[in-house]
């Protein structure tokens, strides 16, 4: 069924009966054209993709758990194209874009909320770091203004201007970033994958990868073997488990990263800001929560939790950046587990074993990557060359030297 | 450690009548002080309570039901519980700054003078426009949002997503910075006890009898949990005298730490649990040097869950209306607060347990009308007692509907044989059984298991050391909470070598728990809510199964069950049934979601403790702070270190003329400049310098004692990690310096080598960054200045003390300190070392010393132009993405030997020709400013990615020069001197031709500092 | 999370920091190899499971430590100072 305002109003009068399941929940078929291991927003977003633009819809996303149920689920919901090397600029460009047309594409109001994510600085040399991010945005056709003290003033008068430890400056602001419902990303392309004939297969997780002559042929499974010309996988901090099954080591390591929600409360913060002296980004969901995080815990994790030092850090954050924080209460906090690479930056390329793809190393970029992913990810595996704009993404820049690392912290992945 | 003090319950003494009255506060009875009457207001009108009510005991004992307007419909909304699973209370505790938005209504103590409102509705709480929502409930389904709102694009920013933001949230927060203060300790243990009712008083008391170290926590001012609430017996007294003794006897024993109004919210790895203590929330403003609010670190051997139960309700049309609630709510209002929350109170249970709250009504001088209980079978005795109070009783049937506006005034009832009748009543005691507090033993990942005895989850495999007893453990009774946490307190006493001698648990009065859970009631008139808070009925748990939202966390999400501020304590259990229900299954094998930390919201403010304003991170400073301030230095933030930017001097008009003063100070005279922010490690030992040759990417084979060298170290990766000098102070044994920014880092890093990748290496290092204050002494009478500081004997003349010399001197008269011939700024200069205790002294007589050879104080601006006019690259190009090559050190980096980085900066991208290459740049247009962080562009490209050649890292003000001057990274620079690009700077609409040109700007043969 | 630091005792894991997998080791000297280095630097194994590990005492001892913990619980099986487990290795490697 079309979503629209009629036929919501249409199912108001019909106490909401005839509505159907937003995508169906497929038994698994024994084989398909490619099979997507991993159900989150980024495999999902690879199956619509691969159908819509290449036509392939013999595809089946096979989800361990329920759609969603990974990283898509657990972030802070921010999107934003403001990165500063030339390997990553033109591809989360390219998310942003398909971000700004997502809903009328898929029909699903994914609430993309363009409201501004405004980094500040504190310091001539951050300015300065600053200045060169927003010169290379604005190179690559990308909105971006650097704005000073008084600028910052006038977007978030609240925070702490006057007692700071670390003086208020500036900040670089780009306009159209901002913030997605999580979920609905996920049930959006789930919906719209399974209208263009996608399985969407959940409960089902990859135990064995099968090959024949250097060469994938399928996936052993718990719900049986599914046999598959092409495989790829887009399973996040699982990574490494996946690539195992064919002996392959990446340059990857699984961390867990926090993140928090406050107490609803009436609006307060109408952009996304990041603090820049100390580990805090806060923006205000639609339903009055301030969703807000900070720096990865640290260690190589799979459990989805953290512990108090990381927490006590990030609040500590955000009291220093906005002492008026103090009495508003956090009411949960939970942890995801990232697929933090090498550089920083992701992978999305051939493995070397013909039919495997790779599509993973988010770090903490992967939700507002979203769509560029699953677009590029689509574009290599139909037609086995990798996209333009994801070029970079390859698995051997480790060993040529291209790497596409933005902070400049070297081969350690928790300090990316 | 704070302590309790217990006031005894005043009812064998007289009340003394005071303040307003209370309409529904019974005669006697309750554990409130009738003798200190308390006055407090209510969206502006005033009340009295009594001290030990809540604000939701007050607020009832005055006859206020209506209290709150609900988050999507803006129905009205009352009091549901007596905790904090509230779900309805919630209310704006306090005013201006100290704002409280959300506060539950029946955890929040009452103080004299204490204010609150309403929330969530406009312009009043009884005429609440808003309410019209509920006419619209038809559209306003679970999830309607997804499918709207969707066209035209660009209005879901200009239009309807504000409209949204401003409907949702609840109460407003405070608009000001928080004026109270925040505590944060640390408690080590052997028992923690989570939980102070009949349960958590008898591990506490088993265990501290032992001798263990023990910390009972418990969320209440009280303590006592269900005990307070009932008229239970244990022995021979009452269940709240009973606890008033234990407590009694746990504040006696020395071992034993009583934590009230401390919320334990969070378990986390090893032991370690997270646990907030309200100090001060219970008076108007906490007391002078008092923090409003504890964080507490617990970190404990073992411990006894023993959070308790929570009571479910009931899911039928209407049972959201102000009035309903739930029966163990309502005898806790009764027997606890001495207040009847209504006069006509009827009974909806589905098991025995809810008889109880008929007799306890009847006590309290109200009256029973009827009960209904969903179970055909009920048994006699209970419904003779109920009858004989004079309730209709009614087995079979169920309540399908609720009457009255803004307040209960009727209720519907469908009777076993279909025929309904409406019985009037002002209170609806709602019990359908219990839910053991299984949250804090989820936060571990741990999946609660079903027990099908009690109809509720209980903790599964619990994390080692952990064990949870009484209802928190799905033991309901008072017995089996009472024999179950007196064993467990034993046993996790006995776990960490104490010896507890076993005795048995005293005895209650019987009890029946026997209950057959009612997950809904399917046919009932209007909306029946599960999750009160969020708005989310039956019907929404009913149109996500029909749309494939059927996992537990699909449900969640997409109605928003369970994901209010009491993270569906009420409800979610009501919500896994009726999908069960829908899907045919088990209830287990729909799944439970996963609770979170916190078990209730936690002040952001808790957590930061002290940890904002000034106080955010430590302040370091340097020794020649004092001088400096005296001199009315600007300082600025570097790292944690407050360093002397620049010294401006009366007359000056801005930075830029007291800081070229300086620098011309220098070049001309002679300045001082502070620079202990620079790390220090001292490295000795039989191979030192074997260690130091792999760690520094440049060779120090040949590096006799006496000299010093400039290093670079490279990350194993390749690229540049740091610069420095390092000193050969001895035959073994080196000084090796680290830029301010790495310091920390680069001092980790040689332990990391040293220990890690070359043990056998005979070496040992120390930071000594604290102990020595250094000084920078520069300009063509640095050594005129030097020669009355170092002692005499010492000659630092050019020829026995030439450029890259280093010694042990003494200063002062005998003062130890090293001396270094070394140039940031391209003079003749040295950097004195003394012990940091001199540190003052030393820079005054430096000061004073150079006074007759026009000595300047020079700051960290000073420092910069100069190391810029010389071409050093600094912090801005040495960022992590640049190589040895890329800085034009290539050149320097040693070939024959391993060093680590060597390798891996040969790879073809790093040694790519085409790659950006350290030079200067100076502007076209000589007057024009240079901006870093500009990119450069061939003249007259168009700006694109493609057309990137480079970025501007570092600029200044050349006063040796007159104009501005960059240094940059340009790809094939050095190629490259003499030509014009483009600086490009569109964030500050910058746009300048620059020429490119040598990185050393001042003295390029190097002859200043050899003099 | 806590770590008990062999010199110093249990402490709460904000004294410490973490640098990675204690599984690949440095291949030495002029003669190795850029792939050897580049799998050193580069390529990890990720396990869920048991991982050895270096954690850093800075904020204590300042000393490099193993420490074997589980990914998936973060129980910790051992701890053990980096520098012995070094030269057992070595040790270990010459014959």
């Amino acid at each position: 069924m079309h979503y629209s305002l009629l036929s919501v109003l249409g199912q108001a009068l019909r106490g909401q009966r005839d509505w159907k399941p937003q995508w169906r929940d497929a038994a698994p078929r024994t084989e398909y054209d490619v099979v997507i291991v991993g159900g989150g927003g980024h495999g999902l977003a690879t199956a619509y993709y691969l159908a819509k633009e290449h036509g392939i819809t013999n595809v089946a996303v096979l989800e361990k758990s329920h759609i969603g149920s990974g990283n898509v689920g657990r972030n802070t919901t921010i999107v934003r194209s403001n990165y500063g090397l030339p390997g990553n600029i033109p591809f989360y460009e390219q998310s942003m874009k398909l971000w700004e047309g997502l809903e009328q594409d898929i029909n699903y109001n994914a609430m993309v909320s363009q409201r501004g994510v405004l980094n500040l600085y504190h310091s001539d040399a951050q300015r300065d770091a600053y200045a060169r991010r927003g010169n290379a945005m604005r190179m690559a056709g990308i909105d971006a203004e650097l704005l000073d003290r008084e600028g910052v003033r006038a977007m978030v008068p609240f925070i702490d201007f006057e007692n700071a430890r670390f003086p208020i400056k500036g900040g670089l602001l780009q306009r159209r970033g901002g913030t997605v419902r999580h979920d609905a990303v996920a049930w959006g392309y789930a919906r719209a994958a399974d209208q263009r004939g996608v399985d969407i297969v959940q409960n089902c997780a990859v135990t064995g990868i099968r090959r024949e002559n250097g060469r994938v042929t399928g996936l052993e499974t718990s719900r049986g073997v599914i046999r598959a010309k092409k495989v790829a996988l887009s399973v996040a901090g699982s990574s490494s488990l996946l690539a195992a099954m064919v002996d392959l080591r990446l340059p990857i390591e699984s961390h867990v990263l926090q993140a928090f929600v406050s107490e609803g409360v009436k609006p307060l913060i109408d952009c996304v800001m990041t603090f820049g002296a100390g580990h805090f980004y806060v923006s205000q969901s639609d339903k009055g929560g301030l969703v807000f995080g900070g720096d990865i815990d640290g260690y190589n994790s799979y459990a989805q939790r953290g512990n108090l030092a990381t927490i006590e850090d990030v609040m500590e954050g955000g009291m220093a950046l906005w002492p008026g924080l103090g009495r508003l209460r956090l009411l949960r906090h939970w942890g995801g587990i990232m697929d933090m690479s090498m550089d920083g930056s992701p992978i999305i390329d051939r493995t070397g074993i013909d039919g495997l793809y790779l599509n993973a190393g988010w770090c903490y970029g992967g939700f507002k990557a979203t769509p560029a992913a699953g677009f590029c990810f689509a574009h290599l595996i139909a037609r086995d060359a990798p996209h333009p704009d994801a070029a970079a993404f390859r698995l051997d820049r480790f060993a040529t030297g291209h790497l596409i690392d933005e902070k400049g912290m070297g081969a350690q992945p928790n300090l990316h | 450690m704070s302590t309790i003090t217990l006031r005894r319950a005043e009812a064998d003494s007289p009340p003394v009548p005071t303040g307003r009255p209370q309409a529904f506060r019974t005669a006697t009875g309750g554990l409130i002080d009738r003798r200190r009457p308390l006055d407090f207001s209510f969206d502006g009108t005033r009340y009295a309570g009594f001290e030990g009510d809540t604000l939701a005991s007050a607020l009832l004992a005055n006859g206020v039901r209506l209290v709150g307007r609900s988050f999507k419909y803006h129905r009205p909304r009352g009091i549901l519980s007596a905790g904090s699973e509230e779900p309805n209370a919630l209310v704006e505790l306090r005013a201006g700054a100290r704002r409280e938005p959300n506060t539950r209504a029946t955890v929040a103590e009452l103080y004299e003078g204490l204010e609150a409102r309403s929330q969530n509705r406009w312009p009043s709480l009884r005429y609440d426009a808003l309410a019209v929502n509920a006419l619209a409930a038809p559209i306003f389904a679970a999830g309607f949002y997804y499918k709207t709102f969707m066209w035209p694009a660009a209005f879901w920013e200009k239009l309807y997503e504000p409209m949204i933001r401003r409907a949702a949230g609840l109460g407003r927060a405070a608009d000001a910075p928080d004026p109270d203060t925040y505590d944060r300790a640390h408690a080590f243990c052997d028992v923690l006890v989570i939980g102070g009712g009949p349960a958590g008083l008898s591990a506490a008391l088993a265990a501290g009898r032992s001798g263990a170290r023990v910390i009972l926590v418990d969320e209440d001012h009280r303590l006592g949990g269900r005990l307070l609430a009932e008229r239970r017996e244990i022995g021979s007294r009452s269940g709240a005298d009973w606890a008033r003794e234990t407590v009694a006897e746990l504040a006696s024993l020395p071992e034993v730490t009583i934590l009230s109004r401390t919320t334990l919210f969070g378990v986390y790895d090893h032991g370690a649990y997270g646990a907030v203590e309200r100090v001060s929330d219970h008076l108007a403003v906490p007391a002078a040097h008092a923090p409003r609010q504890r964080l507490w670190r617990i970190t404990a051997r073992r411990a006894v869950l023993a959070a308790g139960a929570i009571e479910r309700p009931h899911v039928f049309g209407g049972n959201d209306r102000p009035g309903v609630m739930l029966a163990g709510a309502v005898r806790t209002y009764l027997n606890r607060f001495g207040v009847l929350p209504g006069q006509r109170v009827a009974i909806f249970t589905s098991g025995d347990d809810g008889w109880r709250t008929a007799s306890d009504v009847a006590a309290a001088g109200g009256q029973v009308v009827a009960v209904i209980d969903a179970r055909a079978c009920v048994p006699p005795g209970l419904r003779r007692a109920a009858e004989a109070l004079g309730a209709r009783v009614i087995a079979g049937g169920y309540v399908s509907g609720t009457k009255g506006h803004l307040a209960l005034k009727a209720i519907e009832v469908v009777d076993t044989y279909g025929s309904s009748e409406t019985i009037a009543c002002d209170c609806l005691a709602m019990a359908n059984g219990w839910n053991p507090i299984v949250h804090l033993d989820s936060h571990l990942s741990r999946r609660p298991v079903w027990d099908a005895a009690i109809h509720a989850f209980v903790p599964g495999a619990l994390p080692s050391g952990m064990v949870a007893v009484g209802a928190a453990g799905g033991r309901l009774t008072l017995a089996a909470c009472l024999e179950t946490g007196s064993r467990a307190g034993a046993e996790m006493a006995a776990a960490c070598g104490f010896t507890a001698a076993p005795r048995d648990a005293p005895g209650t009065d019987p009890e029946s728990t026997e209950h057959t859970p009612l997950w809904r009631v399917a046919r009932s008139r209007g909306k029946a809510f599960v999750d009160f808070q969020n708005d989310v009925a039956a019907s929404d748990v009913e149109l996500a199964h029909r749309e494939g939202f059927r996992a537990v966390e699909h449900l969640k999400r997409y109605t928003t069950l369970g994901m209010a501020t009491d993270q569906g304590k009420t409800s979610n259990l009501a919500g896994l049934g009726i999908m069960a229900e829908l899907t045919g299954q088990a209830l287990p094998s729909v799944g439970t979601t996963v609770f979170r930390p916190p078990f209730t919201p936690v002040a952001i403010g808790a957590f930061a403790g002290h940890h904002r304003g000034k106080d955010f991170r430590a302040t370091r400073q340097v020794p020649s702070r004092a001088w400096c301030a005296e001199q009315g230095a600007v300082f600025v933030e570097t790292g944690l270190w407050l360093r002397p930017a620049y010294f401006p001097k009366a007359g000056e008009a801005d930075w830029l003329e007291s800081v070229n003063r300086e620098v011309n100070t220098v070049r001309s005279h002679v300045g001082v400049c502070d620079v202990t922010t620079l790390g220090k490690i001292d490295i000795q030992g039989r191979d030192a310098l074997a260690f130091i040759e792999r760690v520094c990417a440049n060779p120090f084979g040949t590096l006799p004692v006496g000299k010093a060298r400039y290093a670079v170290l490279l990350r194993e990766d390749g690229f540049v990690m740091d610069d420095g000098t390092v000193a050969r102070m001895g035959e073994t044994h080196f000084v090796m310096t680290a830029s301010t920014a790495n310091a920390a880092k680069v001092m980790q890093h040689l332990e990391f080598c040293h220990q890690w990748l070359w043990p056998d290496l005979d070496v040992q290092m120390v930071s000594v960054s604290e102990q020595w204050a250094q000084y920078a002494v520069a300009g063509p009478r640095a050594r005129d200045t030097l020669r009355s500081i170092v002692d005499e004997g010492f000659d630092i003349g050019n020829e026995a003390f030439p450029f890259l010399a280093c010694a042990e001197v003494t200063v002062g008269g005998g003062i130890p300190a090293r001396l270094f011939r070394i140039s940031f700024s391209g003079e003749l200069a040295y950097e004195l070392a003394v012990p940091a205790a001199y540190g003052d002294a030393a820079w005054r007589a430096i000061m004073q010393a150079g006074s007759t050879h026009g000595i300047t104080a020079y700051g960290s601006e000073a420092l910069s132009v100069m190391r810029i006019e010389k071409g050093h690259a600094a912090g801005a190009e040495i960022n992590g993405q640049t190589t040895a090559r890329d800085l034009g050190l290539g050149g320097m980096l040693a070939k024959k030997k391993d060093y680590v980085g060597r390798l891996m900066k040969e790879r073809p991208a790093l040694t790519d020709p085409d790659r950006p290459i350290l030079v200067g740049f100076r502007p076209v247009d000589r007057g024009a400013r240079l901006r870093a962080g500009a990119h450069f562009l061939a003249v007259g490209a168009a700006p694109s990615l493609a057309a990137d050649e480079g970025v501007m890292t570092s600029v200044a003000y050349s006063p040796s020069l007159g104009h501005w001057i960059g240094l940059g990274l340009l790809r094939r620079g050095p190629e490259r001197h003499g030509e014009r690009v483009r600086a490009y700077d569109p964030v500050r609409g910058g746009d300048i031709e620059v020429e490119i040109c040598s990185p050393v700007f001042v003295d390029p043969k190097e002859e200043k500092l050899r003099v | 999370m806590r770590i008990r630091c062999p010199y110093c005792g249990e402490r709460d894991n904000g004294e410490f920091s973490y640098l990675g997998d204690a599984a690949p080791t440095r291949p030495d000297g002029m003669g190795a190899e850029a792939a050897a280095m580049h799998d050193y630097v580069y390529l990890r194994e990720n396990r869920a499971g048991a991982h050895r590990e270096l954690w850093y005492h800075g904020s204590g001892c300042r000393a490099w430590l193993v420490v074997t913990r589980d990914t998936r619980t973060h129980a910790i099986d051992d701890v053990s100072p980096a520098r012995d487990v070094a030269r057992t290795r070595r040790t270990g490697e010459a014959a």
